[in-house]
């Protein structure tokens, strides 16, 4: 009851902030098409649509970071937070209640990135609605860090945070606009520790029915992921009491 | 029988005593003011009694319910209106309070309610942000009522506010009077002798005296009730 309270009102906060529509559908499809329109003027294979449109996919799950960390911390600076953390709300209910509104969001955006790709030219198939779940996993990761970030940082720094930094970090760590192995070296086995390309890579592999590959890229994601949002609940439950 | 007992309740930061050894029973449907000049403690008080802060020592219950053993019992019982309009700025009237209402479990009429008993309606469908300072002000109280505490905790409820928006304000608090037992702090000194059926006066994270506002006057020896706050936390300071 309490967490299907919280999490109506934070679906409708985002859904009423003309930024979280611009941001989290109209910016991935934009790219979609800029890249797209590239790749048919140039005579050489850079922007395919089999490998672009699941990348584009996972980047935009970057702004759920923003949308996440952006709620916290608003609340945190006002005293909203404090009404609510003398209620007998949990710090569960708050994570839970944070973290499902933006979970069909990250569906809905998932699937209108690979619609807008079908449009331009993607083969339909089976492997689309797997590409849509193999991508769960990384949304949990990409609302666990706005989590993070919104537990720790005010809404000016979590702009930057989540909405510069992280957006450029997947962008350049996550192979989207490039195959990684021609930078190769340390850039290479660091983007390899990290999450971001397992998701590219995974939603990649989906969508071309390579489902020998999927478990291992899923399960490096999802460990982040787990990890990510312990240490939120974590340092949430610590910042809504003060002792 | 008394809703509050505060047992000796300390908070400290770095070895330092923010409030101390603070004691004081408040019976339950009482309206009891909290006064003190800046740093006096008042608001650590409500955030340790609100089970916001853990206190370093001692302890409080709420009609029973210890703020340190049960906190969420006791959170069950008690609604804070913060010091700062505390709204969900996107959300309208109707839904700032079904929010709460949502939270505390209550049914949906307890809305109505309270959209009626604080005059809301005519703003039920306006977003939060969109309201002025004082129907936001009022809309932060009807969230901390929707609930229906017995202990509510108003915190510089009328700050900011021009008198016209304080005097309506009062009315609404003083129709609280008897069914709910308040705390309320304030700078207004005003505002307390209208209100409250007793009154605090905190200094230095001590409570220097306990009264009506008569007596606070008869034991300062002033004629104006601001005379003797300045006479009592002032001396009670210096000393």
């Amino acid at each position: 009851m309490r967490v299907r309270a919280f999490a109506r009102r934070n679906m409708k906060e985002l859904l009423r902030d003309p930024l979280t529509l611009f941001f989290g559908l109209g910016f991935p499809l934009v790219l979609l098409v800029l890249m797209d329109t590239i790749q048919r003027n140039v005579p050489v294979h850079i922007f395919e649509l089999k490998t672009l449109a699941p990348g584009i996919a996972l980047f935009g799950l970057t702004f759920l970071a923003l949308f996440s960390g952006l709620l916290i911390a608003k609340d945190r600076s006002t005293s909203f937070l404090a009404r609510l953390a003398a209620s007998p709300m949990t710090a569960a209910d708050f994570l839970l209640g944070y973290l499902l509104p933006l979970l069909p969001m990250a569906v809905g955006q998932s699937v209108i990135c690979l619609a807008a790709a079908v449009a331009l030219g993607l083969p339909l198939s089976w492997n689309l609605p797997a590409v849509v779940a193999v991508l769960i996993p990384s949304a949990l990761l990409f609302i666990a860090l706005g989590l993070l970030c919104g537990t720790l940082f005010n809404d000016k720094q979590v702009g930057g945070v989540c909405g510069a930094l992280l957006t450029n970090v997947t962008a350049w760590l996550a192979g989207i606009w490039f195959d990684l192995s021609l930078v190769g070296g340390a850039f290479q086995a660091v983007a390899y520790a990290l999450p971001f390309v397992h998701g590219a890579e995974g939603a990649k592999a989906a969508l071309a029915g390579d489902w020998a590959a999927l478990p291992g890229h899923l399960l490096v994601v999802s460990a982040w992921a787990a990890a990510i949002l312990a240490l939120a609940v974590a340092l949430f439950r610590r910042r809504l009491i003060e002792r | 029988m008394n809703a509050i007992e505060i047992l000796g309740l300390t908070k400290e930061y770095g070895g330092q005593p923010v409030v101390d050894r603070l004691e004081l029973s408040i019976p339950a449907g009482e309206l009891f003011a909290l006064l003190g000049v800046n740093g006096a403690g008042k608001s650590t008080t409500i955030r340790m009694l609100s089970c916001l802060t853990v206190p370093t020592q001692g302890d409080a219950q709420l009609m029973g319910r210890s703020v340190r053993a049960e906190s969420h019992a006791a959170k069950e019982i008690l609604a804070v209106s913060p010091q700062e309009t505390a709204v969900a700025p996107g959300l309208t009237v109707t839904e700032n309070l079904e929010l709460m209402a949502g939270i505390y479990g209550r049914p949906r009429e307890r809305v109505e309610q309270v959209m009626g008993r604080l005059g809301l309606e005519q703003w039920a469908r306006a977003r939060a942000k969109t309201l002025s300072g004082g129907w936001q002000r009022r809309l932060s109280i009807a969230m901390a009522l929707v609930s229906q505490p017995e202990v509510l905790f108003l915190d510089e409820p009328t700050l900011g506010l021009d008198v016209l928006a304080r005097r309506e304000l009062w009315g609404v608090i003083r129709g609280l009077k008897g069914h709910t037992t308040i705390i309320l702090t304030t700078h207004y000194l005003e505002e307390a002798e209208s209100l409250a059926d007793r009154i605090g006066v905190m200094n230095a994270g001590r409570l220097r005296a306990v009264g009506t506002a008569a007596e606070l006057k008869a034991l300062a020896g002033c004629e104006s009730f601001e005379d003797a706050f300045v006479a009592l936390a002032g001396e009670e300071a210096a000393s």
